[in-house]
């Protein structure tokens, strides 16, 4: 008889797995039988600083990316990620304690949505940029940027396929990504972190947080580098004191239900600039 | 001897305009007194006389005037086609360009600007607002914001005093093409020429309770933003009041855009055809008195050529011509009250106490009214106040740099992202400055530039959205996130 392996599920950070800076960590049981599957980290205010520090540090790095290049780089995570999807789908199952199939098709979905995000790369613009007919002598022309920094706090419904709908249209947009993983899916996210390890992603551009959202929020609402936040992993409550946090620099806050470009462009700014037409 | 050179006087005729002695609140379709409102007056700040008394309203009218227009949204503006509301806005547009002058002498009367503004710009774009917007009424579908975009109902919507009219148009125009019902309230130092736009609703036959004009203070425009009727709030205004309703507004289901205050760097290089800049900075920051939230009001210029455009600066501030703005040829008029003056004066005091130099145009200030001098400071550091605070004034901070990437990093030292001007001969540079530069609009080898397409609004903490072009109708129409 052999003995598992098992993984020890850290955090991700600037490209690297650190365990929490604080010790913590929380105790994650199955939801099917109870019994205990692993002790992730429970991240602290901290960690959740450094991260803000370390995707910090590739905000212009990652904004100053060709699209094209970032779409490669989205599609190279679905390529790693559909080359462990036995891995995904057992821990979507203790996790969730859903049945293979229902497993499958879940993970199936996560790939394809990486797919689907990364071929907006370098359409956004496009179709949401504009050039303006303003009266006068004037070239006039509207298009989104990156805002920066975002926030995600991942939902809770589907472990993975939450992941992807949460990071991937922030990435896309041009925008480097603290995630903080819902509390009860931490594996499917720490394993998502190796895939995007290996995936020519630059490190700190996304950093992926487990523990509890309801310590973190207030933290990342009040945060004065962070730039804007997904909160559709929150609760009303703690939705509304993210949002009366947030007004301090006036952060952008939105909340989201389905995959859509409106997600990217809620994540960028529209820049509008004028020149002169003259001989 | 007389100067041959002066300028005779050049008044406009305000024989044109009849202000009341007393204006109540437009609320459905009908000018109605207010529920034991307190009155108080606007004046005309280069005068200091009285124009009118105005009502503040209380939360008891801005209930009758959400309901009213709600009840407009429910029965009438929400059953109407698109193509039929643009005909309404069309109407406005129409009615704006016909009582143009009658609304350019009355704003220059109320806010203190000069008349070749109100006349030249703010009026003609406030038309021009309408005129844009209707043609959208009936396309929203092709706006790239979803299949049959829903209006939210009932839009409470608090403007500020330095371009009333003209935010005004900015504001209601949007609502009424996406199908929303509005609430207004006009800022408390400037209600004339909304209440008269009060009067071209009904010309155009709008239905009674589509548009309420109601006046007041801040507390009207708390209790605006706290009504429970209101769907979404758009605000103009200072950062600090911004904040204020985003904090009250957070965790309900109200939409909120906020269009903030800036401290815009206006770029100079070295490359720059120095006297186009020299124009292009006295239009950034000298154009409605400062009173602008996106105004050039942190010059930066490239070292070497500093002497040579601070030279031919002063040579043209001391042609700016101050005083009576119903003058045809005034440049700088009236300071809006004696409260911003005050402002004014205790930045500008602070630049001196702080260390920076101060430089004032040699112009004579009229006796009566609010008035504050074209000025310039140099040797301003990041870290003064004149340089990290907006003045909502004619006073300009200059830096310098000496490379383009020096430039960028100064210029987005700032919690705001309003607006940037660059001035340079060389393409690839302005684009370049362009792209590195964090601000919603950027102004390349010009300043000061508005139009009803181009979208409009700030990064940071200069607010949350756009207005104009195809991208302010987002602002008006439910989105797909909460």
């Amino acid at each position: 008889m052999r003995i598992d392996v098992r993984k020890t599920y850290k955090l991700f950070i600037g490209g690297e797995f650190p365990r929490s800076e604080s010790g913590r960590t929380y105790e994650l049981f199955s939801p099917k039988n109870k019994e205990f599957i692993a002790n992730p980290a429970l991240a602290s205010r901290k960690d959740l600083r450094d991260a803000v520090v370390a995707a910090r540090g590739v905000v212009e790095k990652w904004a100053s990316a060709s699209a094209f290049n970032r779409s490669q780089i989205l599609y190279r995570i679905a390529e790693i990620m559909e080359g462990r999807t036995g891995q995904f789908i057992e821990e979507v199952i203790a996790q969730e304690g859903i049945t293979p199939a229902q497993a499958r098709k879940q993970v199936k979905e996560a790939i394809d949505l990486w797919v689907w995000y990364a071929g907006w790369c370098d359409k956004i613009s496009s179709i949401y940029g504009s050039t303006n007919p303003v009266s006068g002598s004037f070239y006039n022309f509207t298009t989104p940027e990156p805002m920066g920094l975002v926030t995600v706090f991942i939902d809770g419904e589907n472990s993975l396929l939450d992941l992807v709908h949460g990071i991937a249209p922030v990435l896309a947009g041009g925008n480097t990504v603290v995630a903080i993983a819902h509390e009860n899916f931490p594996l499917s996210a720490i394993t998502l972190a190796e895939v995007i390890a290996t995936s020519d992603v630059p490190p700190g551009v996304i950093n992926i947080l487990t523990g509890k959202s309801q310590e973190l929020a207030p933290w990342a609402g009040a945060h004065m580098d962070i730039d804007a936040i997904d909160g559709s992993g929150l609760n009303d409550q703690l939705y509304k004191e993210l949002k009366i946090a947030g007004t301090e620099n006036l952060k952008r806050i939105f909340r989201f239900e389905e995959a859509t470009p409106i997600r990217i462009i809620s994540f960028m700014e529209n820049k509008t600039v004028w020149h002169p037409i003259g001989i | 001897m007389t100067n041959p050179f002066e300028y005779s006087l050049a008044p406009e005729s305000t024989s044109i305009v009849k202000i009341e002695s007393h204006y109540n609140l437009y609320i459905d379709g009908k000018f109605q007194a207010s529920k034991g409102g307190k009155k108080f007056v606007t004046v005309n700040p280069a005068t200091e006389k009285v124009l009118a008394e105005i009502s503040q309203a209380t939360p008891a009218d801005v209930d009758k005037a959400v309901k009213a227009a709600s009840e407009a949204y429910r029965k009438v503006w929400s059953k109407l086609s698109g193509a039929e509301r643009g005909k309404y806005l069309f109407r406005i547009a129409r009615i704006l360009q016909e009582r143009a002058r009658e609304f350019a002498v009355l704003e220059t009367m109320d806010n203190g600007k000069p008349i070749r503004e109100t006349r030249d710009v703010d009026i003609p774009l406030a038309a021009a607002h309408f005129f844009y917007h209707a043609g959208w009424a009936d396309k929203l579908d092709y706006a790239g914001l979803g299949e049959s975009p829903k209006a939210h109902g009932v839009v409470g919507q608090i403007i500020p005093w330095n371009f009333p009219l003209l935010m005004l148009s900015w504001k209601i125009a949007p609502a009424l093409a996406t199908g929303n019902t509005v609430v207004l309230k006009p800022a408390e130092t400037t209600p004339l020429t909304a209440l008269l736009f009060a009067q071209v609703c009904e010309q155009a036959g709008l239905p009674k309770g589509v548009v309420n004009i109601i006046t007041g203070d801040g507390s009207t425009g708390a209790a605006l933003v706290n009504h429970p009727g209101v769907a979404k709030i758009a605000f103009t205004g200072s950062t600090e009041v911004g904040k204020l309703i985003a904090r009250s507004v957070a965790g309900s289901k109200k939409a909120l855009t906020l269009e903030l205050g800036g401290k815009g760097a206006n770029i100079i290089f070295e490359d720059a055809p120095i006297d186009e800049t020299v124009e292009g900075i006295i239009n950034g920051i000298y154009f409605n008195q400062g009173h602008v939230c996106c105004a050039g009001s942190r010059l930066l210029i490239q070292e070497n050529i500093k002497e040579e455009v601070l030279d031919k600066l002063k040579r043209r501030m001391a042609m700016i011509r101050l005083g009576d703005p119903l003058d045809k040829n005034t440049d700088l008029g009236a300071i809006n009250s004696a409260a911003q003056l005050a402002k004014i004066h205790e930045l500008a005091d602070s630049g001196d106490s702080e260390g920076a130099e101060r430089w004032s145009a040699p112009c004579k200030l009229p006796e009566k009214g609010f008035w504050f001098p074209p000025t310039f400071f140099t040797g301003v550091s990041q870290a003064h106040r004149i340089a990290r605070e907006e003045i909502f004034g004619p006073v300009l901070s200059v830096i310098t740099f000496r490379t383009p990437s020096e430039a960028i990093e100064k210029a987005n030292n700032t919690p705001f992202g309003l607006s940037a001007g660059i001035w340079s001969d060389k393409g690839s540079r302005i684009l370049w400055s362009a792209k590195e530069l964090k601000a919603g609009v950027i102004w390349a080898n010009t300043f000061n530039k508005f139009d009803p397409a181009s979208p409009f609004g700030g990064y940071k903490e200069s607010g949350w959205g756009r207005e104009g072009g195809r991208h302010g109708l987002a602002a008006y129409l439910k989105g797909e996130h909460s």
